[in-house]
């Protein structure tokens, strides 16, 4: 890339090609350094002189991400069959596939066991290499003749096995109150009435999509650390909303960027995916997401700097039963982690949902494949929609007579 | 002297006979109260520590079931699970008395057991099921 050209335009910003650092990567010559002690470094010696002296920020996250699941495929028995209705450890996986695929969605409860034991479940106890019991049924044609199947599966027993999850990585979320006065069960975990608590679920300065706002480095193709395995970014997530209201940062305040990822389940590990059960809700799982962000240029790096005190999320009140929930006004992850914040002019106790000390975990662990040459970075082969793009929209009720 | 920590559940009907009261004046025992939900006309609960002689104890429980309170044995113990707990810290948020903390740098979960009045409701918060209670 014609770095003469950036600094024509941008007299002031050092910048540097994918093709640079991917040189210094290969050479092993890659200053690699996780968001957290990039901002120390940015703090200590000013943007500038930390855009130039490191070449890659990694980022982790580790929170319940609903939105994922599993592609497997099971091999034919013998005489085969055509998989249409399927249990795994009593937990239906979808059966419109062909024979023998499934995709086994993280949030499905057990039919005898509800939300204690779902989907997210069955991966988490694969990934612990433990058999799980295989149930289906087929509807019997000339090509499948047998009409149903009781056996046992591990994780190593399966031809593909791949978590494929439409909405990962969610790019800033919502900081939950419940202003009514009755406990709400959520996905945000249990509100207590008349503001008693306040639950808030990103990795804040850690977080993959709070690193590049703007979309400039993360993309389909980007590499992804996806629980414990080497993935991609498939797609723009579902929900992706790239106009959300944004900082003078350009940072979203409230939840906006979604990734679509992809990784093969076997070389995944239980450390980085936990199955989850929000009582009075139902199952999740905890996913262990991370990104190598490239530093750029400047711009890219004042953001790369920023810390808990720079990010803000807004507090909306879960305790009114609508789509659009009112904002209670925007609070700093520093406040959120300092465990207590005003709301409505009443301290309230926070508690996060996602770990940070996984996801700092998961930062180290990515900048140990890239200083290691294990990953080069790739640039993404198309952008995410960015602001100005498609918007998240409603469904709308209507009648066949109304449309 | 012995200590038990009794659950009790109180009758939506209940007459609202002062029982903390009878239980100091009339069997000399110390109730200490971790977590009370009382309401006129509805069913209430509450955690009660009781320390004081063994049989007064017996005796100050068959006053109160004369009283139409139901009387359950509160957990002993409550244990969290660090191979389950992956550290979300989920549970910090319903802890009143703030026996369950993320320390401020490692931001690890801390659990001062000396803190917890055993109101369970870091148990049905757990979305990894880690914290259980003993009988």
């Amino acid at each position: 890339m014609g770095e003469g050209l950036f600094c024509c335009l941008e007299v002031r910003n050092m910048s540097k090609s994918w093709d640079e650092i991917n040189e210094r990567i290969a050479a092993g010559e890659a200053v690699v350094v996780t968001a957290e002690e990039f901002a120390v470094i940015a703090q200590e010696d000013g943007v500038s002189s930390a855009a130039a002296k490191v070449d890659v920020v990694t980022t982790g996250t580790f929170g319940p991400m609903c939105s994922s699941g599993a592609f497997l495929n099971f091999g034919h028995a013998d005489p085969p069959l055509r998989m249409s209705e399927i249990l795994l450890n009593d937990v239906p996986a979808s059966g419109g596939w062909a024979a023998v695929d499934t995709y086994l969605g993280g949030t499905e409860w057990s039919r005898g066991r509800g939300m204690e034991y779902g989907g997210a479940h069955v991966i988490e106890d694969l990934l612990a290499g433990k058999a799980i019991r295989l149930q289906a049924r087929s509807p019997g044609t000339d090509c499948y003749p047998r009409l149903e199947i009781d056996t046992w599966v591990t994780l190593e027993d399966l031809n593909q096995a791949y978590l494929f999850n439409p909405r990962n990585a969610y790019q800033n979320y919502a900081v939950a109150v419940n202003s009514s006065d009755r406990t709400l069960y959520t996905y945000m975990g249990s509100l207590l009435p008349h503001l008693g608590n306040a639950t808030f679920c990103s990795a804040g300065a850690l977080s993959p999509l709070l690193n590049d706002p703007e979309y400039r480095t993360i993309g389909v193709g980007t590499r992804c650390f996806v629980a414990g395995a080497p993935g991609y970014v498939a797609w723009q997530g579902t929900q992706h909303n790239p106009n959300q209201e944004r900082d003078g940062n350009g940072v979203p305040v409230a939840p906006a960027g979604t990734l679509a990822v992809i990784a093969d389940l076997k070389q995944a590990s239980p450390e980085y995916f936990s199955a989850a059960t929000f009582a009075g809700y139902g199952v999740s799982s905890f996913v262990g997401i991370g990104i190598p962000i490239p530093v750029l240029d400047e711009d890219l790096a004042a953001q790369l700097a920023l810390t808990d005190a720079d990010i803000t999320a807004t507090i909306f009140d879960y305790g009114v039963g609508h789509r659009s929930r009112p904002s209670l006004g925007r609070v700093s992850y520093a406040e959120l982690y300092s465990g207590e914040i005003e709301v409505e002019g009443e301290r309230v106790r926070t508690g996060p949902i996602s770990s940070t000390e996984t996801a700092r975990r998961i930062a180290d662990e990515v900048k140990r494949w890239v200083s290691e040459g294990r990953w080069t970075l790739v640039e993404p082969l198309e952008p995410l929609p960015g602001a100005g793009g498609p918007s998240f929209k409603p469904l709308e009720i209507k009648t066949e007579e109304a449309i | 002297m012995a200590l038990r920590r009794l659950d009790l559940t109180f009758p939506p009907l209940q007459a609202t006979k002062p029982i903390t009261y009878h239980l100091v004046k009339d069997f000399g025992l110390t109730p200490n109260i971790l977590r009370a939900q009382i309401q006129p006309g509805q069913q209430g609960r509450m955690l009660v520590e009781v320390t004081g002689a063994k049989a007064a104890i017996d005796k100050g429980i068959r006053f109160l079931e004369h009283e139409g309170v139901l009387v359950g044995a509160a957990a002993s113990d409550i244990v969290l699970d660090e191979e389950q707990c992956v550290t979300c810290g989920l549970c910090t948020s319903v802890c009143r008395p703030e026996a369950l903390t993320l320390t401020d740098d490692t931001r690890e979960l801390r659990f001062d057991k000396d803190q917890c009045v055993y109101c369970e409701a870091c148990v049905i918060a757990c979305p990894r099921r880690a914290i259980t209670l003993e009988f």
